[in-house]
């Protein structure tokens, strides 16, 4: 441990002599513990979907959620500490809410997008705070814009992506992923969801996980819905279905 | 804590002590000021609003067997002047509630970006708990009520109407000083004169109104209001609340008849 940062890592205000802010690599090692969670954009809608790994058998089954919703039209979901998550959750739907009062519109996704990520960012430059051990993914949908998803990282960037993980098994995600078109309809992207955080949660480290989902689309009417009884079931049904798959496969080998 | 955008949240006492508590002390705590154009004095003291600008006129609603039905024309008037002639003034805040505004459209279109704000906030809890007409109307109250203290009202009279979680309709009355009360039919402006009459007429005794008596009610009142209302137009829309859900329709057009104007003399 002592070889690594020594003395430039107590601070989010100063550089390391290579140039890197360690509080902000500490912040990503927090994300890269959470549980997974994947957003992907198909034709008509944006799923979020969520490994919650369950560490104590006597939660309800509903608590700790990771996903949010901070507009009509917009969903959050977080990797990395849930109580960071919350607040910053509040935040954006200030944000969203102050947008409205305003303009008397929902605010562009890509304008929350850069006024959370100026938040978090400010997280960064001062000795006397810690960065956001979080990585933030908002999704919407509406008639003009279409699907949209965005990604936020404890540096306070962001990008837009067809499809983004963060969380344990980003990588394996990753890979889920870039095997999958870019146009889904919705009910192919809501299996793929689900498929893909079944397939990438690891049975050997964590044994209990709830598959968690919002989704925001043209057959959601634009309103952005966490869990919805029907398509969450398909998700996890097909999650289950390709996680059958892949142990008989096991078994021929 | 999205009610820190209510901008109508401010503190009712002022540079004293609140009930129950000690006075605060220079250098003691801060003490929370009105904003400035309700403290700084012009040329001529302060000001405040004492009368309606662009004004909407009578709202109607009815109750029924199984649901609310409300009713206003399209129009919103300065002074005299028809100006705005093609105004929705019966909103649908969810699916459970009805409101129709009447009195100062700008204060009315303020108190409808709160409402609208705390329905969103509503949604963001996500635990599937709609807001329901008697809290709403409650709410009202409060907020009502608070403006007429501060002596700085805002200059509205509206209907709430809608149905409870136990599918019982709703429908209440809440104006400008915050005075609330429920019936089976309540209106505001010159409906009030010229259609709760006619509806209570109407009402058998031992039943509620059918959707059917209810809707030609609506139609009949809306007429007798644009003849004899001078600040009324022939357009209308209605809403209609039920279990099921609700929606505005229209707009709808009043029958007009003009063919005895011609025999109408004295004037």
């Amino acid at each position: 441990m002592s070889t690594i940062g020594t003395g430039y890592d107590l601070s989010a205000s100063q550089f390391s002599p290579d140039g890197r802010v360690f509080q902000i690599d500490y912040a990503s090692k927090a994300v890269e513990k959470s549980g997974t969670v994947v957003g992907i954009r198909g034709k008509d809608a944006v799923v979020l979907a969520v490994e919650k790994v369950i560490t104590s058998k006597l939660y309800e089954p509903d608590a700790g959620g990771r996903i949010f919703t901070i507009e009509k039209n917009i969903g959050m979901a977080v990797a990395g500490l849930a109580a960071d998550g919350n607040y910053v959750a509040d935040i954006a739907r200030q944000e969203a809410a102050n947008f409205r009062q305003q303009f008397q519109h929902g605010i562009p996704l890509k304008h929350l997008c850069e006024r959370v990520s100026a938040y978090v960012h400010a997280y960064t430059l001062y000795s006397a705070v810690r960065p956001f051990g979080l990585s933030i993914i908002f999704a919407s949908w509406d008639e003009v814009e279409g699907p949209q998803l965005y990604k936020i990282e404890p540096s306070g960037s962001f990008f837009g992506y067809y499809a983004c993980a963060s969380g344990k098994a980003k990588p394996q995600a990753k890979t889920e992923m870039e095997k999958l078109k870019t146009d889904m309809k919705t009910e192919d992207l809501v299996k793929s969801a689900g498929e893909i955080i079944y397939k990438v949660h690891d049975e050997l480290k964590d044994k209990d996980f709830r598959f968690e989902m919002g989704i925001v689309g043209k057959c959601t009417d634009g309103v952005h819905l966490i869990n919805p009884t029907e398509l969450t079931e398909k998700a996890r049904s097909a999650g289950e279905a390709a996680n059958k798959e892949d142990d008989s496969d096991n078994e021929t080998h | 804590m999205l009610n820190n955008y209510n901008g109508m949240a401010q503190p009712l006492w002022q540079n004293g002590p609140a009930p129950g508590e000690f006075y605060n002390f220079t250098g003691g705590q801060t003490v929370q000021k009105l904003p400035r154009e309700l403290t700084t004095a012009g040329p001529y003291g302060t000001k405040r609003s004492t009368a309606a600008i662009t004004t909407g006129s009578s709202v109607l609603g009815i109750r029924y067997d199984g649901g609310v039905m409300l009713a206003a024309d399209t129009l919103v008037s300065y002074g005299s002047l028809a100006r705005y002639q093609n105004i929705d003034r019966v909103f649908k805040i969810n699916k459970n509630i009805l409101l129709g505004g009447s009195g100062d459209f700008a204060d009315i279109q303020s108190i409808m970006r709160n409402i609208d704000q705390k329905m969103i906030e509503d949604q963001c809890y996500d635990d599937n708990i709609e807001m329901k007409p008697k809290s709403l109307a409650s709410w009202m109250t409060r907020v009502l009520y608070n403006r007429r203290s501060r002596m700085n009202p805002l200059y509205i009279d509206v209907v709430v109407g809608g149905v409870e979680q136990n599918g019982t309709p709703y429908l209440a009355n809440v104006d400008l000083r915050g005075r609330a009360y429920e019936d089976f039919v309540v209106a505001t402006g010159f409906a009030r004169h010229l259609a709760v009459p006619l509806v209570r007429e109407n009402k058998p005794k031992d039943k509620e109104f059918t959707a059917e008596e209810a809707s030609q009610l609506i139609r009949k009142c809306m007429e007798v209001l644009y003849y004899r209302d001078t600040r009324n137009s022939s357009t209308y829309t209605v809403g209609v609340c039920t279990p099921n859900g609700c929606g505005v329709e229209g707009p709808y057009q009043v029958n007009e008849n003009w063919t005895f104007a011609a025999t109408i003399k004295g004037y």
